[in-house]
């Protein structure tokens, strides 16, 4: 849905055709004309036309008073992984807690799960100034139902202010439930997040087309104010044990039942044992690897290193040569490895979008022009199946193995 | 069994290019798709019809130009499809697409299976799909890695981080799909000749029977308050030219073990 141009009023300045960030807008005799299937409804333009000439049709309303406009406290999601937090959970407990310090509010921590145990208390030392905490033997797996009553509860309860959500496969399940519920905005895959000390706005940015354009997001007339944050985007604080917290038990009104049955569950570990979130060095092949039996030869060179792991691009994806756990880019995970080799791979703003985090990238790919190459520290121009077997040897016979 | 499948139109963003030097959007020789995961959808949506048969509804809310990925779908196989489009849509968040898109739902039947795709590849969000099913009052699954109906439910697999999983639920049901478990099919002779000929219907916010105030600009809680390019800092880049993969090869090794990122 674009943006419209008022002919009327364009003086033909052509001033947004250069902030256009998708380039969707031409002068068409003299004036201003927005492509409406490229434009993407930034606002770029909006804010830059001297003559107030672009707008977004829609209706007048009027507005509501925001309940909390004030603000109060900011949460964080927590989610469990046998029983302990997830990386992400830390990694948004302590960005927050700088972001409420920052604005004079108070972090805390919503845990859901079948018991608290210890848990707050990790929490506490993570960063949160309070956890509140929903218990029973219900949530011992996570449901969508169940969950999103019982964070809707809270919220209904304690009206914060704000409320991050990992963006794992469960955070993604679980949060636009919970804004849809709460009829509030949800600010999807932030990667930098910001608050305004005044009016305690949460400026959220993401990425938009893979990465090439950023976008600062406000929700400021809903509370909560909601977003998820993906894994390996910040980091989390050193764990503080001699940190104080309140903790709240709160008990849901109510009995939701869960609508969705768990038949079976497995877990999963990645193709080289470690899951590829987890790894330090990852080996990633794409559609330049040929065949899905070349990519062992990726996981023979994971192998030469500590923690090495494989992933692969989308395209490796879909041909089915690496399963979707361990797909590296935006539709998949986001890696941050101290190395990231990429063979095969032409480097689509997808991919590099989910890799771009890497220390050093070393580039293995046929077309030079491979745009892989551009974000590649070191690299070599030729076929990734004749390059990797030799690259492979010569390591082995450094290490002497 | 009636299923409703939502599909969106989106440039072709894995032919989107970017000029690093002047940070702009290559746009040239980029065509508008149908979005890769609302494909898988619209197969998932084609197998079970398949299995056990089934009236497949193909929605979309856009531009009158998503018409054609409404075509696209009928060619390989979906029996009917409406577009949603209205000035008044203009500038919908991901609530305010999913308040639309369901009550464009509720307008069509009783339905027993929504589906989406994963996500959309332009936005990315995967919001508008789970949002949906908060306002259909029906269960959700996201991501779906295969779709099966057996003995009366949907069994449906899915993964997260830690655990593949496989879920059951007797519907309706609103499921987000990242792969139908098979590659979309083409669209047969038939199939296109049909679609040359159908007349997709087009529904207005009033023939929906919405609050004005709730969708578009209005009825969207977030706003963009800049968008902007993101500053690439120059690396130092080495890549090697030569042509004898032997020689390439310990030219970076011998760069590798420089810079002490392999050691002995």
């Amino acid at each position: 849905m674009a943006m419209i141009v008022d002919r009327e009023t364009c003086i033909g300045c052509s001033g947004c055709v250069s902030v256009c960030p998708v380039g969707a807008i031409d002068m068409v005799d003299d004036k201003a004309q927005i492509d409406p299937v490229a434009c993407i409804s930034c606002g770029a333009c909006l804010h830059d036309c001297p003559v107030e000439a672009i707008s977004v049709e829609g209706p007048a309303v009027e507005k509501k008073e925001v309940e909390n406009k004030d603000g109060m406290d900011l949460w964080v999601m927590t989610e469990l992984e046998n029983g302990e937090p997830v990386g992400v959970t830390y990694e948004l407990l302590g960005v927050t807690a700088d972001l409420a310090a920052k604005a004079g509010e108070k972090c805390c921590a919503v845990l859901v799960a079948a018991e608290a145990g210890d848990l707050p208390q990790k929490l506490i030392a993570a960063g949160a100034d309070k956890v509140y905490v929903v218990a029973g033997s219900q949530y011992v797996e996570y449901d969508t139902d169940l969950y999103t009553d019982a964070v809707c509860q809270l919220i209904a309860t304690y009206k914060p202010s704000a409320l991050l959500i990992g963006a794992t496969a469960d955070g993604r399940d679980l949060a636009p439930r919970v804004a849809a519920r709460t009829m509030t905005g949800l600010c999807a895959d932030c990667t930098a997040l910001d608050i305004d000390v005044e009016s305690k706005i949460v400026e959220w940015t993401r990425p938009a087309l893979g990465g090439n354009l950023l976008a600062t997001i406000l929700c400021d007339e809903h509370r909560p104010q909601m977003g998820t944050v993906r894994p390996k985007v910040f980091k989390a604080k050193p764990m503080d044990n001699s940190r104080t917290g309140e903790i709240i038990n709160f008990i849901c009104a109510g009995d939701v039942a869960a609508r969705v049955e768990i038949v079976s569950k497995e877990a999963l570990a990645g193709v080289a044992g470690i899951k590829i979130e987890d790894a330090e060095v990852i080996c990633s092949g794409g559609r330049g690897m040929g065949c899905k039996d070349n990519f062992a030869m990726l996981e023979e060179l994971a192998g030469l290193f500590t923690n090495g792991s494989v992933g692969g691009s989308r395209a490796a994806v879909d041909e089915g040569w690496l399963p979707h756990a361990d797909q590296v880019g935006q539709s998949g995970k986001t890696v941050t490895p101290k190395i990231y080799f990429a063979c095969g791979i032409s480097g689509a703003i997808q991919h590099l979008a989910g890799m771009n985090g890497s220390d050093l990238v070393i580039a293995i790919n046929k077309d030079p022009q491979a745009p892989i190459f551009q974000v590649a520290q070191y690299g070599i121009v030729g076929d990734a199946t004749v390059i990797l077997p030799k690259l492979i040897a010569k390591i082995k016979a450094i290490k002497g193995m | 069994m009636n299923i409703i499948v939502c599909v969106k139109q989106v440039p072709d963003t894995a032919t989107v290019k970017f000029n690093r030097e002047t940070g702009t959007i290559i746009r040239e020789g980029v065509e508008n798709i149908m979005n890769p995961f609302d494909r898988q959808a619209v197969e998932a949506a084609l197998m079970l019809k398949d299995k056990v048969g089934a009236k497949v509804t193909c929605l979309s809310m856009g531009l009158p130009a998503a018409t054609d990925v409404l075509k696209e779908a009928i060619a390989m196989g979906c029996d009917d499809a409406a577009l949603v489009s209205d000035r008044a849509l203009a500038g919908s968040d991901t609530l305010a697409t999913s308040l639309t898109l369901a009550a464009a739902v509720k307008h069509f039947c009783d339905v027993d299976l929504v589906l989406c795709g994963k996500q959309a590849v332009d936005g990315d969000t995967a919001q508008v799909g789970p949002e949906m099913a908060e306002h259909l009052g029906i269960p959700q699954i996201t991501g779906s890695l295969t779709l099966d109906y057996v003995d009366d439910k949907f069994v449906v697999t899915r993964e997260n981080e830690s655990t593949a999983q496989t879920l059951a639920c007797a519907g309706p049901l609103l499921v987000t799909v990242t792969k139908a478990g098979k590659e979309p099919r083409f669209a047969s002779i038939k199939g296109k000749m049909k679609a040359r000929k159908a007349k997709i219907p087009m529904l207005t916010v009033a023939d929906l029977a919405i609050d004005p105030a709730t969708v578009g600009l209005s009825g969207s809680p977030t706003k963009v308050k800049r968008s902007f390019t993101p500053e690439h800092p120059a690396i130092h880049s080495e890549i090697i030219t030569e042509e004898n993969a032997d020689v390439a090869v310990d030219m970076l090794v011998e760069k590798l073990l420089e810079a002490k990122i392999i050691t002995r």
